[in-house]
């Protein structure tokens, strides 16, 4: 029997219909792999060894029953530590919720149940999704499985990490300014960020509620979409999930594959192509636009000129959100509470728990959007932060009148050393600098790995209008099927 | 010029309930001073005629249909909490003694 860890969901969940293989020994299989190799990776805060197990026994005796199961039945999944998991250990990387059993189920983690799918555990992540390389989780940071001594991207990099390392052939991760994508390009795995409203917010402790976005981390842009069919669609239990039917992602990836691009315009936005990038990641990316062009694609140059101001933009609009979602935790209803001596007031005990349960991004970011929706500097940051998000998206709707989806590198640089950018915030916020205007604008973009630089993956990003997801995965497709496969050096 | 000084750093971490520091104050106000500079920058952009956007999605006046759903169990709801009584979180006291 080949290494099932190697193999493809898409792949997996022929082989299990076909009972070649059992959900039970693929579980193991990977469990097997965890148990190998995430000493040295830490892409996981919690194994659920038990509960995949059984997970995976029920799925078998299903098949065994003759019920029709679905294409990724029997399948792992490693889920980001920021959904909501009943009776598991789910912490968003934070000492404050240490320990804490959530009472219920996200709703894509009940989705992904019942497509048959075998979660594998919890993943690591930046405190509350703040950060870009996991150096902020309050448990260590994870490894980059192409050089262990590189970040692995951030906030999901624990989702990244555990596909690149083959801990898992799927994940869940959420987009908030680029926290599935840009793991994604640093691990040389594939991340989309679903359409804001595509996918539901329901059980996913929230940092910005108006970009917060779960979405599938893969090896292979029909995995994501496979995965992206579980757990899109609409959600009675989230005010802003869309009502409309999910685009055929899985059919779009499938026709990508094929490599025919005729037709199709690939929009260059003509602001990203100053000096954001590093050499080599705009040498790969120009050789991905290049595969594209054989395969049929054309090129157009467009204009979007307020995107010059997205990542000011974001860095207002997000820590005033964060302001607002983590003052609940107050040490009352979940998590950590210290200093109740019986001598201190509910402000004091308060005040002593979300110092010692937050980590400094946290507080930074907490003090930061406090300040920006002060009266007096209200208008002038988070109303006019708003104003410029408008803008934006106005951007993205004129290009788009005249290309199909926008192209771009991932992240400015590859997977950059454990250090290199902690002691000036403002340095790591800069790796969001190409995927925050999705989030602002609330459509779909996904990462694809398109080759390397300096020996480490660069990704390749295309971004698509709003419910257009099915465009992103048409040609995330035809591109993985026109650059080289990307295997890291064995761990 | 500094953007934002100790002091004020100091005054909005009282106001998000964080017992932080000196050394932090320290820290935090020379790193969010680098970051208000940058953001700054949104200011540059002419936009008084331009509504603002709260929400990518426009979407209004989303109701579920009035009917009785499962909830959470008290018992469950109470599980996670630092600390009960009586079948109710247990806070810390609110007022000062002599009030």
């Amino acid at each position: 029997m080949s290494d099932v860890t190697r193999s493809t969901a898409a792949e997996l969940g022929r082989r299990l219909a076909a009972r070649e293989v059992s959900a039970v020994e693929v579980a193991q299989a990977h469990l097997d792999r965890i148990a190998a190799v995430d000493e040295r990776v830490h892409a996981f805060l919690h194994v659920d060894t038990e509960g995949a197990l059984k997970a995976a026994r029920s799925v078998d005796e299903a098949r065994v029953r003759g019920e029709e199961l679905g294409p990724l039945a029997g399948v792992p999944v490693a889920v980001k530590d920021v959904m909501t998991t009943r009776g598991v250990p789910t912490t968003a990387g934070s000492k404050i919720l240490e320990g804490w059993r959530p009472p219920y189920d996200a709703t894509l983690v009940s989705r992904m149940r019942d497509a048959g799918l075998v979660m594998l555990g919890k993943t690591n992540m930046d405190e509350f999704a703040m950060g870009s390389s996991t150096e902020y989780s309050a448990y260590g940071p994870t490894f980059n499985p192409w050089d262990l001594a590189r970040i692995p991207g951030g906030s999901g990099g624990g989702s990244a990490a555990s596909v690149a390392a083959y801990e898992a052939p799927l994940a869940i991760g959420t987009d908030t300014g680029g926290s599935i994508r840009q793991p994604g390009a640093v691990t040389g795995t594939v991340g989309a960020k679903p359409t804001y409203g595509g996918t539901s917010r329901y059980g996913l402790i929230a940092f910005s509620s108006s970009l917060d976005t779960p979405g599938p981390c893969a090896r292979a842009v029909e995995d994501a979409a496979l995965l992206h069919a579980v757990i899109a669609g609409h959600d009675s239990r989230d005010s802003t999930s869309i009502p409309a039917p999910v685009p055929d992602v899985v059919g779009a990836a499938r026709l990508g594959a094929t490599g025919d691009l005729t037709g199709v315009k690939l929009g260059l936005v003509r602001e990203f192509s100053g000096d954001g990038a590093e050499a080599g990641v705009g040498a790969a990316f120009r050789e991905g636009v290049e595969a594209l062009v054989k395969l049929g694609a054309e090129v157009v140059e467009v204009s979007c000129p307020h995107f010059d101001y997205a990542l000011p933009a974001y860095y207002l609009i997000a820590p005033s959100e964060c302001t607002s979602n983590l003052a609940r935790f107050d040490g009352v209803r979940y998590g950590l509470r210290v200093g109740d001596d019986g001598s201190k007031s509910l402000e004091e005990v308060m005040s002593l728990t979300r110092e010692a349960g937050f980590g400094p991004e946290v507080k930074r970011r907490i003090i930061l959007g406090t300040y920006a929706l002060s009266s007096g500097y209200y208008d002038a940051y988070y109303g006019q932060a708003q104003k410029v998000r408008t803008l934006i998206s106005r951007d993205f709707a004129t290009a788009f009148e005249q290309v199909d989806v926008l192209v771009s590198p991932t992240t400015p640089f590859v997977a950059f050393p454990f250090g290199s950018r902690t002691s000036d915030p403002y340095q790591m916020y800069l790796a969001d600098l190409f995927t925050i205007p999705a989030n602002l604008y609330g459509g779909p973009a996904i990462s694809v790995p398109c080759g390397l630089s300096e020996g480490l993956p660069v990704g390749f990003q295309i971004m698509a209008p709003t419910m257009a997801d099915d465009r992103m995965y048409r040609v995330g497709a035809a591109l993985e099927s026109a650059v080289p496969p990307l295997t890291p050096p064995p761990l | 010029m500094a953007a934002i000084s100790r002091e004020e750093v100091a005054h909005l971490a009282r106001l998000s309930r964080l017992a932080v520091t000196e050394a932090e104050l320290d820290r935090f106000a020379g790193q969010l001073d680098v970051i208000l500079q940058a953001v700054t920058r949104v200011g540059e952009v002419a936009a008084a005629d331009i509504p603002p956007t709260s929400h990518s999605v426009p979407l209004i006046n989303i109701l579920r249909k009035d009917v009785v759903v499962p909830g959470l169990k008290r018992d469950e709801a109470l599980a996670g909490a630092p600390d009960t009584a009586d079948g109710r979180f247990r806070v810390p006291r609110i007022l000062d003694e002599e009030a």
